[in-house]
């Protein structure tokens, strides 16, 4: 089965629970002033539910064929391996790390150590480069973001309190 | 009109608002000119500071400069190394790039901005006289019509996302309303689809979702796929621009194209789901046609038509996708429908209302707009050659950035570390619909538009106590039937065209 079919059933699947708690769950709490209105909180989603596990379907069973050929995409997922997949998913794992860290450990420190290791994760080697521009660069952006819009990101580590 | 006119020059020739503009302009072209950050992110990495400024006037300013900018630096990339930063400016790069490598940089850069100047200028005026009319139409809806009015955007939305993908682009739509119903609904105040979750409670931030759809995909497929980045190689050559003048014969003859393609990219950016990307592919296509015999042989190998049809069309059609947005708060592109979440940010609801309660704003942006082709062609492009520099950073360098703007782009709006993890699992989510064929745009724009238009449907179900107001209102029946012919039609076409094509191979 192609990937745009497997998307189509997991989207399937997703609208059945989603209409399942718009159907059955939802209206349980609802207060019973509300219960005579012609509008629930419940409406809305019901008709979404139905509506989106239909087209998922029309997807899923091949009803809408292209009518020509698929075009050349510029990424073929079925030779995902031939590209630099490693590099992606720890590039996105570095990402969540920052999530994480970008708290704990304050701005300065985790957004320098996202820089450098996202250049080296990427095959960067010139560290005599990459250590002052990620520096500079997290220094300025620290210095717009707390001092010219106001927005308070904590600097330091939590223990040096700040 | 002309007072209006005058509310908005007044509003944005302070100085303030003038170095918005010049400043939007200034950040959207050097953006503009990277792969994988295009104008949506870029706005929506603008939108904190925007909020931060808090005048909304001001703020649109700065956001229609970046808006601008973005697209001008689209087509130098697209012109100089072949590497368009937007999809509006794709068609540029058939003509823009042959001059380049002809040498001829510097004259294909002067082409591109005064198309645009000129497209973006038509645009404005075109605008001035056609917001006003469409608003007070708009005057007359009810929540209804309002309701049937967005259905049918969205229909439109899903219909042009071409023949065989129609019915992946409604899923995308009505996974993007789906994701609007999850939080607290503005009707009832009752959380609703959180899982339980406290950080669902307010719903997903639009900023998240639009940096997970469009800047994180974008960056992925530059990591997989290092040859979409390639600037090195033959490109560095194109970087010398030299001669930025162009002949009065060369002026001459673009002048009649710029005069078509600005009225017909306006009107097709009016129409939503079309936007800038159809608009320059379509005025391309159209001016090949009516070329003569010897300039079509030109066309694709650096012809001056070639190059100014699609520059003028997609900023004529960037002003038309206003129109809509302004006058029915009905975004009809990506970019269109983040300036709207911006809007409803900085606690301006666009639409009809807006030209009779905020006329300042309405105005300011449309004087600014015109101020913001002014700058491009005076300021920037004198600047091009020191800009284009940003190319010939490594993309070992240029993508960690990219990531963190977007990663600071989600975290500035919310104030929140959990929302870089949302922001990390959509975007993962996001890139495998890409590589699946899924259209992501209709997404965004379902999901802002979600909670307006449930909040019109229950209005309007409230009023006539059901459904009662579809068939009772004859408006809102049209606009209905209207949007279901505008799904079904296409695809029953290509259905038969597809059946009469396998007849014809079977005799």
């Amino acid at each position: 089965m192609a990937l745009d079919r497997w998307v189509a059933l997991v989207i399937l699947l997703i609208c059945l629970v989603y209409g399942y708690t718009a159907f059955f769950t939802m209206d349980a709490s609802l207060p019973p002033f509300m219960q005579r209105n012609p509008v629930w909180p419940s409406t809305f989603p019901k008709l979404l539910a139905v509506l989106g596990a239909v087209t998922a379907l029309v997807i899923l069973l091949g009803l809408e064929k292209p009518a020509s050929e698929p075009k050349a995409q510029d990424i073929n997922y079925r030779r995902l391996h031939d590209y630099n997949l490693g590099q992606a998913l720890s590039l996105l794992a570095l990402m969540a790390a920052y999530a994480f860290l970008l708290r704990p450990a304050g701005f300065l420190i985790s957004t320098t150590g996202f820089l450098i290791l996202g250049s080296l994760i990427l095959g960067e080697r010139r560290f005599h480069l990459m250590i002052p521009i990620a520096l500079v660069a997290t220094g300025c952006i620290w210095y717009l973001v707390q001092e010219v819009l106001g927005i308070f990101l904590r600097p330091w580590p939590f223990f040096l309190g700040v | 009109m002309l007072e209006g006119l005058m509310i908005g020059l007044s509003t944005a020739f302070s100085v303030t608002n003038v170095l918005m503009v010049i400043g939007g302009c200034l950040i959207g072209t050097f953006v503009g000119m990277l792969p994988g950050l295009g104008p949506m992110s870029i706005i929506a990495i603008m939108i904190p500071v925007a909020i931060t400024i808090g005048d909304p006037s001001a703020a649109l300013i700065l956001l229609a400069g970046v808006y601008y900018g973005a697209i001008f630096g689209g087509s130098t990339s697209s012109i100089l190394i072949n590497a368009p930063g937007v999809a509006g400016t794709v068609a540029s790069s058939f003509d823009g790039y042959p001059m380049a490598r002809a040498g001829k940089a510097g004259k294909a850069l002067t082409i591109a901005a005064i198309a645009s100047f000129a497209g973006g200028t038509v645009g404005v005026v075109l605008l001035m006289i056609f917001a006003p009319m469409l608003s007070s139409v708009a005057l007359l809806f009810h929540s209804a019509e309002y309701f049937a009015l967005m259905v049918v955007g969205l229909s439109a939305i899903a219909a042009f996302a071409g023949t065989g993908n129609v019915a992946k682009a409604v899923l995308m739509t009505l996974l993007g309303l789906i994701m609007a119903t999850v939080g607290e609904g503005a009707l009832y105040n009752l959380p609703r689809f959180t899982m339980g979750l406290m950080d669902l409670q307010s719903g997903f931030s639009f900023i998240t979702l639009a940096m997970a759809m469009f800047a994180l995909p974008e960056a992925m497929y530059l990591v997989l796929n290092p040859a979409r980045s390639e600037t090195g190689g033959e490109g560095g050559k194109q970087g010398e621009i030299k001669d930025l003048r162009i002949s009065r014969a060369e002026a001459r003859s673009i002048a009649p194209v710029i005069g078509r393609q600005s009225i017909q990219g306006f009107f097709i950016g009016v129409l939503p789901g079309a936007g800038a990307t159809i608009a320059s592919f379509l005025g391309y296509a159209v001016e090949r046609n009516i070329a003569t015999h010897e300039e079509q042989q030109e066309f694709g190998k650096g012809s001056i038509k070639g190059l100014a049809a699609p520059e003028t069309a997609n900023n004529a059609a960037c002003t038309g996708s206003f129109v809509p947005l302004l006058t029915l708060g009905i975004p009809g592109s990506g970019t269109t429908a983040i300036l709207l979440g911006a809007l409803i940010a900085l606690n301006v609801t666009p639409g009809p209302r807006l030209m009779v309660d905020d006329p300042q704003i309405f105005w300011a942006v449309i004087v600014s707009m015109y101020i913001g082709n002014l700058v491009l062609l005076v300021l920037n492009l004198p600047l091009i050659p020191y800009i284009a520099k940003i190319l010939a950073v490594p993309r070992t360098f240029l993508i960690p950035f990219i990531l963190f703007f977007t990663l600071m782009g989600a975290y500035i709006g919310q104030n929140n570390a959990t929302e870089l993890l949302i922001l990390v699992g959509l975007g993962l989510i996001a890139t495998i619909l890409r590589f699946a064929d899924y259209p992501l745009a209709p997404l965004l724009i379902g999901f802002i538009l979600g909670s307006m238009l449930e909040d019109n449907f229950s209005r309007a179900m409230q009023l006539y106590n059901g459904l009662g107001f579809i068939l009772e209102r004859p408006m809102t029946l049209g606009l209905l039937v209207l949007a279901a012919l505008l799904v079904v039609v296409p695809s029953y076409r290509a259905r038969r065209a597809r059946l009469r094509a396998e007849g014809v191979a079977d005799d």
